[in-house]
């Protein structure tokens, strides 16, 4: 039941993003600054999401994929590029027509101990939307949504006076979650959400999350840096590298069928807690680092530390689409790969 | 059943962690381990009253050998590696019992001179940051290097050298000419070669890693990671590698240990804790990660959250948190069991410290 | 070991278990006030502070009723009288009545030191705020200025101030005044740079907060603790300073019993009429100690982390 339900409303993007571009100028000058050059982190990336599903973004520290959801929060202004909710571009918006926007997309944060305002009660924080689009809940009947919420997301209803540092990682996660939620959002941009929490606290979060997605059938952009995560929550996986998408597609095309060079050393390194699963796989260790954002290599980003670089590759950027040689093929390697060379190459012992 | 000489007092009797540990990694073969751990405490005095952080800790390492120590923040894990480097903060940390065999002498008995000596040039220690690590104000080759003045005695000619030698060894690129650079001219994984570097430097007998790729990107830990592992075979260390990371664990480590709330509730050969895991908490540890090679259901999830170390739960610690727990556990204490095959022989280097750990591995 | 520090841990992750566990036995709720109260309480010095400061309010407000003579009666019979029954800390040159004149110069030093703390708070936050909200070219123009007035001795600068504007009790509040906001913009400025990085505040923003909301409630209340912490302290400070103007003879005028000009009188007595210094010199020590002990009673306080 809940595969048809999804099926049909599938083919609605809610969330359409094109050619996002975020540029942070670097300045130099104490009085007057003048700008020296660009730290390029997003640089035009796009992706749609649709009602319902979750679109994980996975890539390293500095891949832009944190800047991608505070683009879509609008907490920064994209260089270029638009944002389409509804088919309406949200990524201009300012004043009263931004706010109307927020109380359709809204965000989980990533460190629980920074996310929740310390000097404020769980009840003062969960309560905050409503303060700032009071006509979402009119105030007699607040407390007890908020009541509502925190019994939605596992917390005890009564601990609606306490204030966060008396809540452990996972509990302050739980809160953040319900601030989310408040407000009746479609679609739920989650920045790490799980990261910072333990091994045996992450799996309940993220039960939570899909609990609360089947409930109120929310839409989530889910970005992370562990692939094992981002596989068992997401319907289509994103895969960044330095500022763009590398490649992009349903979960086992991602993790079955990879037919981009990045993606495929990315699934390689990640440690498997099983060592006879580990000893099938092939590993491709990368050299190097990752390049400054502010500087980045010509033609193909990841060229610098990819095996199969060539000359073509320096001087081209490869476009993120269905590479020509899997076009029309019936197989799940036929999804959108920005390589000069992409081919599938089984990296999972499946 | 042993049951009857387990006790509510603390892990007196039974066997020993690193009687079970140190069966498994020499065969009986070799003498004393490099290291062993034998019965660790210790206490923190925080201003709620006194937190047990270990709790009778025991394990041993041996030469050319890598002992995995798993847990979640707050099992003391990394605790009882700060007790074995001598670290500890003191105040509010004190270890309150216990031995720590380096070569066969107990270190918590010597003084603070000795201690010093031994630390850098026989035990080293790899941080999780390595660039609050690394002093800001000396560019590496003189942090490096440093090593060698002050253990050594060499000039600073040599120092230099030897510097740029340690670099090319852990593989930092144009080593010769990035010697002078400072710690935040480099990238996460180059620091943390550093660090690598320098902990290796006067190369120890033994290397206690806590965390090290926990703040490194994936592509960039499995390379300091095997780095890590290559060093320690070609120079025969001993290595303890402090995670919490089940992945990380199955790469590199000859066996476990899993700790939960001051206590080691399981040992195990590394690939034998994976395929039939005799501890509750491992168990669910080990269901509870999604894998990346299996679209899975729901993930199963330890309720609960681990407990506050000032008011440790009666009986097994983890027994609130346990789907199987009964009676006994929330009473006695459960020593470190050997785990037996049904048939009672014997799985050299196991050992579950659960009531049940036989419902557990056989069921 | 942050672990460790953490509060009791409350409840259970478990959904199922969270929600229907009303036989739980809740501990004591304490309001947030009443949080920070229970925290300073269990600080012994910030609490003798707090009764330090509480005996000087006390004193600077029923002074008349306390003194036992009128601090400016002079008598010329009885000059430079070593502690007695009658002058329980003597008298001076004039042979008016130390003690009194103690007391009395309590109430110009609280007066005083309080007032250009107030100002000084009042001028810092302001521009602070417009620094560290704003950020760009005002965060550069406050800064610069500030720079200024740091790089300047608050002695000398305060000194030129009152030769310009002639002794008295305002210069010296605005002079002292104007010489120490810029250490209260510097610190409200940087720890609003960081609250403001907070996510807290990124998720108000997100949920569509205005400015000032976000300035009300996310950010000022998280970084005046420092202002606060560092406001008390300089009480302390300030007070210092308008004896040592005093003393320097730039100051409030010779005739008003204040501590400074009551050290300045003594000074040429050192050795021979010790009680002379002594006394002043005790009443300003005690008056520090004071506000230090209060101010870093208020650190820990305020500080919701710290338990």
């Amino acid at each position: 039941m809940a595969e048809l339900t999804k099926n049909a409303t599938e083919r609605e993007p809610i969330l359409q993003v094109r050619n996002l571009v975020k540029h942070f100028p670097l300045t130099q000058g104490i009085l007057f600054k003048k700008q020296v050059g660009a730290v390029k982190a997003v640089d035009g990336v796009s992706f749609d999401l649709y009602q319902g599903e979750t679109l994980g973004i996975v890539g390293e520290s500095g891949c832009g994929k944190s800047t991608v959801a505070k683009l879509l929060m609008n907490l920064e202004r994209a260089t270029a590029g638009e944002v389409f909710y509804k088919g309406q571009d949200i990524s201009k918006l300012s004043g009263r027509a931004l706010k109307a926007v927020r109380r359709n997309i809204q965000m989980v944060f990533q460190d629980p101990y920074t996310s929740l305002n310390p000097r404020m009660t769980v009840g003062d924080i969960i309560g905050e939307p409503y303060e700032i689009h009071p006509e979402v809940a009119p105030k007699g009947s607040r407390r007890q949504k908020v009541q509502e919420l925190l019994d939605v997301v596992g917390l005890n209803p009564e601990y609606i006076n306490r204030y966060p540092h008396q809540f452990s990682g996972g509990q302050r996660q739980r809160i953040g979650i319900a601030r989310g939620l408040a407000l009746q959002p479609e679609i739920i941009i989650c920045d790490e959400p799980v990261s910072a929490l333990d091994v045996s606290v992450q799996a309940q979060v993220i039960n939570l999350m899909e609990k609360l997605q089947d409930e109120f059938n929310l839409s989530y952009l889910f970005i992370a840096h562990d692939l094992s995560i981002v596989r068992h929550i997401s319907d289509r996986v994103g895969v960044m590298y330095l500022g763009k998408m590398a490649e992009i597609g349903t979960d086992a095309e991602i993790y079955e069928h990879p037919t981009h060079p990045y993606t495929q050393a990315l699934l390689s390194a990640v440690p498997v807690p099983d060592p006879d699963a580990r000893e099938g796989r092939e590993r491709i260790i990368l050299t190097g680092d990752v390049p400054s954002p502010a500087n980045p290599p010509s033609g193909c980003r990841f060229r610098t530390r990819c095996w199969k670089a060539e000359e073509k590759c320096s001087v081209e950027e490869p476009l993120l689409a269905i590479p020509e040689r899997f076009k029309g093929l019936q197989t799940l390697a036929a999804h959108e790969s920005a390589c000069h060379f992409a081919e599938e190459k089984a990296i999972l012992a499946v | 059943m042993p049951r009857d000489n387990i006790s509510k007092q603390d892990e007196g009797g039974g066997v020993t962690t690193s009687e079970i540990l140190s069966v498994a990694e020499t065969g009986g073969g070799s003498a004393v381990p490099l290291l062993e751990v034998d019965n660790l405490q210790v206490e923190f005095k925080t201003r709620d009253g006194v937190a047990k952080a270990v709790n009778g800790v025991s394990y041993s390492v041996s030469a050319g050998e890598t002992l995995a120590v798993l847990g979640e923040s707050g099992s003391g894990k990394s605790v009882t590696a700060q007790a074995i480097m001598g670290i500890l903060d003191s105040p509010p940390g004190r270890v309150s019992g216990g031995e720590v065999r380096f070569h066969g002498k107990d270190i918590l008995k010597m003084s603070d001179e000795e201690r010093r000596k031994l630390r850098g040039n026989k035990m080293a220690m790899i941080f999780q940051d390595a660039l609050s690590s690394l002093n800001p104000v000396y560019s590496v080759g003189d942090q490096l290097g440093e090593m060698f003045r002050v253990h050594r005695g060499a000039s600073k000619k040599d120092a230099k050298l030897k510097a740029i030698e340690l670099m090319d060894r852990v593989k930092i690129p144009a080593a010769k000419a990035r010697v002078g650079d400072y710690p935040h001219q480099f990238s996460g994984g180059m620091r943390q070669r550093i660090m690598i570097a320098m902990a290796l430097a006067l190369e120890p007998d033994l290397i206690i890693a806590d965390e090290p790729t926990t703040a490194l990107d994936v592509t960039v830990q499995a390379q300091v990671m095997d780095l890590l592992a290559e060093l320690q075979r070609e120079m025969n260390m001993g290595l303890i590698l402090i995670t919490h990371d089940l992945g990380v664990v199955a790469d590199v480590a000859d066996k476990i240990a899993v700790m939960y709330a001051g206590r080691i509730v399981e040992t195990a050969p590394v690939h034998e804790i994976y395929k039939r895991p005799s501890h509750p908490y491992t168990r669910g540890l080990l269901d509870s990660i999604p894998r990346l090679d299996q679209k899975g259901q729901e993930l199963y999830a330890i309720k609960g959250l681990p407990p506050n170390l000032l008011r440790i739960p009666a009986g097994c610690a983890f027994s609130p948190r346990c789907p199987k727990a009964q009676d006994i556990c929330r009473t006695e204490i459960p020593v470190l069991h050997p785990v037996t095959e049904q048939d009672g022989t014997e799985l050299p280097g196991r050992g579950s410290a659960c009531h049940f750990w036989k419902e557990q591995i056989h069921g | 070991m942050s672990e460790l520090a953490t509060s009791p841990a409350i409840g259970d992750e478990n959904p199922v278990s969270s929600a229907s566990a009303p036989a739980e036995p809740r501990p004591k709720q304490l309001s947030q006030w009443g949080e920070i109260r229970h925290r300073f309480v269990q600080n012994k010095l910030a609490v003798v502070g707090l009764f330090i400061i509480a005996a000087l309010f006390l004193t600077a407000a029923f002074g008349e009723m306390l003194a036992p003579f009128d601090p400016a009666a002079q008598d010329l019979e009885n000059t430079l009288a070593s502690p007695n029954g009658t002058h329980w800390m003597g008298t001076d040159a004039l042979g008016r009545d130390m003690f009194s004149r103690l007391i009395a110069g309590t109430r110009v030093a609280m007066f005083v030191g309080l007032a250009s703390i107030f100002f000084a708070v009042l001028i810092g936050v302001a521009l602070g705020a417009i620094a560290g909200y704003f950020a760009g070219f005002a965060d550069t123009l406050v800064m610069r200025i500030a720079d200024v007035f740091l790089a300047f001795p608050l002695m000398i600068g305060a000194v030129v101030i009152i030769l310009v504007t002639g002794r008295g009790i305002t210069p010296v509040i605005i002079s002292l005044a104007i010489f120490s906001w810029a250490t209260v913009s510097r610190l409200l400025r940087s720890s609003i740079l960081s609250v403001r990085e907070m996510d807290y505040v990124h998720a108000a923003k997100a949920l569509g907060a205005s400015g000032w909301r976000i300035v009300r409630t996310h950010i000022l209340p998280n970084s005046m603790t420092a202002v606060l912490v560092y406001a008390t302290f300089n009480v302390g400070t300030t007070i210092v300073g308008v004896a040592a103007l005093s003393f320097l003879g730039a100051g409030v005028p010779v005739d008003v019993p204040e501590w400074g000009n009551m050290l300045a009188a003594g000074q040429g007595f050192i050795g021979v009429n010790d009680y002379l210094w002594v006394f002043p010199s005790l009443f300003v020590v005690v008056t520090v100690l004071g506000f230090a002990f209060v101010g870093d009673g208020l650190r820990d306080a305020l500080d919701p982390k710290l338990r």
